[in-house]
């Protein structure tokens, strides 16, 4: 009853997915290379644009990373494997922690290759900087987490995959993880109330902004999270009834 | 083994109802399967056999009626790791080879089996280091077999778990099966095949429309099935009698007309023409096992043809 051995194995299945890791991994680190790479010395509002691409970049990467667990909750239904796991004592518990585990690792791992790229492209911070923000990414995640596994309850495989290209892209553009898309009042009034928005504000805490204003930010996620959370409990029991 | 005599019953089903929309696929299946028993589920698609087991395993909940398993729920039997299951449908996870597939499966287990052992004893050896997306339609249904056995659990159910594999795959697997069989498992199988019910079960429950229509040792099935059958027009039968007759071993109602199984159909004959003077248009037939078999299932037809 050793839950590290399947949560061991669930996480080589997922480093073995090499669509997964072009996607995941591949996608946000090419994109940086190239744009960052060909705008090395530009200053953006006096910041220099490696960073404040990188920060973009990374906040998209661990969003796709952290929602891709719903594809393969996804699958293991569509296939039948959901039910041989609900003969086995592993319970839904288990099965969903191993899920965002497992979701939060790939993130990590984007986080970091994309950290090493910037560092190739002259981005340089304190250790508190990098620290502070890891960990305010890991919090942003949270929300994103719990969209993975809702989605991977509510659609087939073959519709997930553009559905996951959908909402995160939508999610990185309104939040400003590919640059800020206006900056009138009204309108950043309103992208405040997107757990996106603050996803990649964390990653603006390494350009020397404040961080996390305390109390917003906490309560977009936290909405984001108990709404997200009780339409994946709604879809998961939706979706149980009809499997069986 | 002595104790577990005692205990509660491996599996206790009263009463058990199942729908899926307007099919009713359950109708009314008591059942009482004791441990060590190896039981056979006989009976032709949409018999109930498989709503039956998901029930048993905890994947559907009865719309009325009582299940348990080793005297507790069949969730709680899961949850114990008392119970391991081959389903019928579903595919194998990718990304593993089938050896890293038993054991990530063995982890969930609080006694599991030797994974070497088992990938011995189900065959699955010989490919174990292939990816589980490489596998023939034979090989999947060994790693299955694997999955449901590496957990060491008390209950196998398999539902038709021969259903992909060839003549020579049916064979192993059934070779494996009384090895484990004799381990004092409980084991329950569905199939549709009278002969290899016949062959590993100590007890055949044979289910027809969603009820059990004959249940009892394999043997007593078979004489039932492998005699003769009387078929006569005879209004207004009285069943306990005809029952009583010599050489009876069954006696059904089909509208005018019973339909006696008999075990010595000569003796029945003789018995039935003296007690029943006006039974008439009176048809012998032999009937082989299959015969047989459908004719069993068939026991209960003109009560589904009333509404």
């Amino acid at each position: 009853m050793n839950h590290t051995t399947y949560l061991r194995y669930e996480l080589v299945r997922t480093f073995r997915n090499r669509r997964f890791l072009f996607f995941s991994l591949g996608f946000p680190l090419l994109m940086f290379l190239l744009i960052a790479g060909a705008n090395e010395s530009r200053r953006l509002d006096g910041i220099p644009f490696p960073l404040y691409y990188m920060t973009g970049m990374v906040s998209w990467g661990a969003m796709i990373a952290i929602i891709s667990s719903g594809t393969r909750i996804s699958a293991e239904r569509q296939i039948g494997w959901a039910r041989q796991l609900r003969i086995t004592p592993l319970s839904t518990r288990t099965y969903f922690r191993s899920k965002v585990v497992g979701g939060y690792v790939m993130a990590l791992l984007t986080i970091a290759v994309l950290y090493v790229a910037g560092s190739m492209l002259s981005v340089h911070l304190a250790a508190k900087q990098w620290a502070l923000m890891t960990l305010l990414l890991l919090v942003g995640l949270v929300p994103f987490a719990v969209l993975g596994i809702m989605l991977g309850h509510l659609l087939k495989p073959d519709s997930l995959g553009p559905a996951v290209g959908g909402v995160t892209s939508l999610f990185a553009l309104l939040g400003g993880a590919w640059g800020p898309l206006s900056t009138s009042t009204a309108f950043v009034d309103i992208v405040k109330c997107i757990p996106s928005y603050w996803l990649v504000q964390s990653g603006k805490v390494a350009l020397g902004g404040p961080g996390w204003p305390p109390l917003q930010a906490w309560v977009v996620l936290a909405a984001w999270t108990a709404a997200l959370a009780w339409l994946a409990v709604v879809a998961f029991r939706r979706d149980t009834a009809r499997l069986t | 083994m002595a104790s577990t005599m005692h205990g509660p019953p491996g599996i206790l089903v009263t009463g058990l109802h199942k729908s899926y929309g307007p099919v009713e696929a359950v109708r009314g299946v008591d059942l009482r399967i004791d441990p060590g028993e190896t039981v056979a589920l006989l009976g032709p698609n949409g018999a109930g056999k498989s709503t039956t087991i998901d029930i048993v395993l905890g994947l559907a909940q009865p719309d009325a009626g009582q299940v348990s398993v080793f005297g507790t729920t069949p969730a709680g039997a899961v949850s114990a790791g008392r119970t391991g299951g081959m389903l019928q449908t579903g595919s194998l996870i990718e990304g593993l080879s089938v050896r890293e597939l038993v054991t990530m499966v063995a982890s969930l287990y609080p006694h599991p089996l030797d994974v070497e052992q088992v990938l011995e004893t189900t065959g699955a050896e010989s490919f174990a280091d292939q990816r589980t997306t490489k596998l023939s339609g034979g090989q999947v249904q060994r790693v299955r077999f694997a999955l449901a056995l590496v957990g060491n659990p008390d209950l196998l159910v398999l539902d038709e778990p021969t259903a992909a594999l060839d003549v020579e795959g049916r064979h192993d697997f059934w070779r494996s099966m009384r090895d484990i069989a004799r381990n004092g498992k409980t084991v329950v199988f569905a199939t549709h095949y009278l002969e290899e019910a016949d062959a590993y079960a100590d007890r055949i429950v044979l289910m027809a429309r969603g009820r059990v229509v004959a249940d009892g040792p394999a043997t007593q099935i078979k004489a039932r099935a492998g005699g003769r059958t009387v078929r006569a027009t005879l209004p207004h039968a009285d069943l306990g009698a005809l029952r009583a007759l010599p050489g009876v071993t069954s006696a059904d109602l089909r509208g005018e007309a019973v339909v006696l199984a008999c075990s010595d159909s000569d003796s029945a004959l003789w018995a039935l023409h003296s007690a029943f003077p006006n039974a008439h248009d009176i048809e012998v037939r032999g009937a082989g096992l299959e015969d047989a078999f459908l004719e069993l299932v068939a026991g209960d037809q003109s009560e589904v043809a009333a509404p």
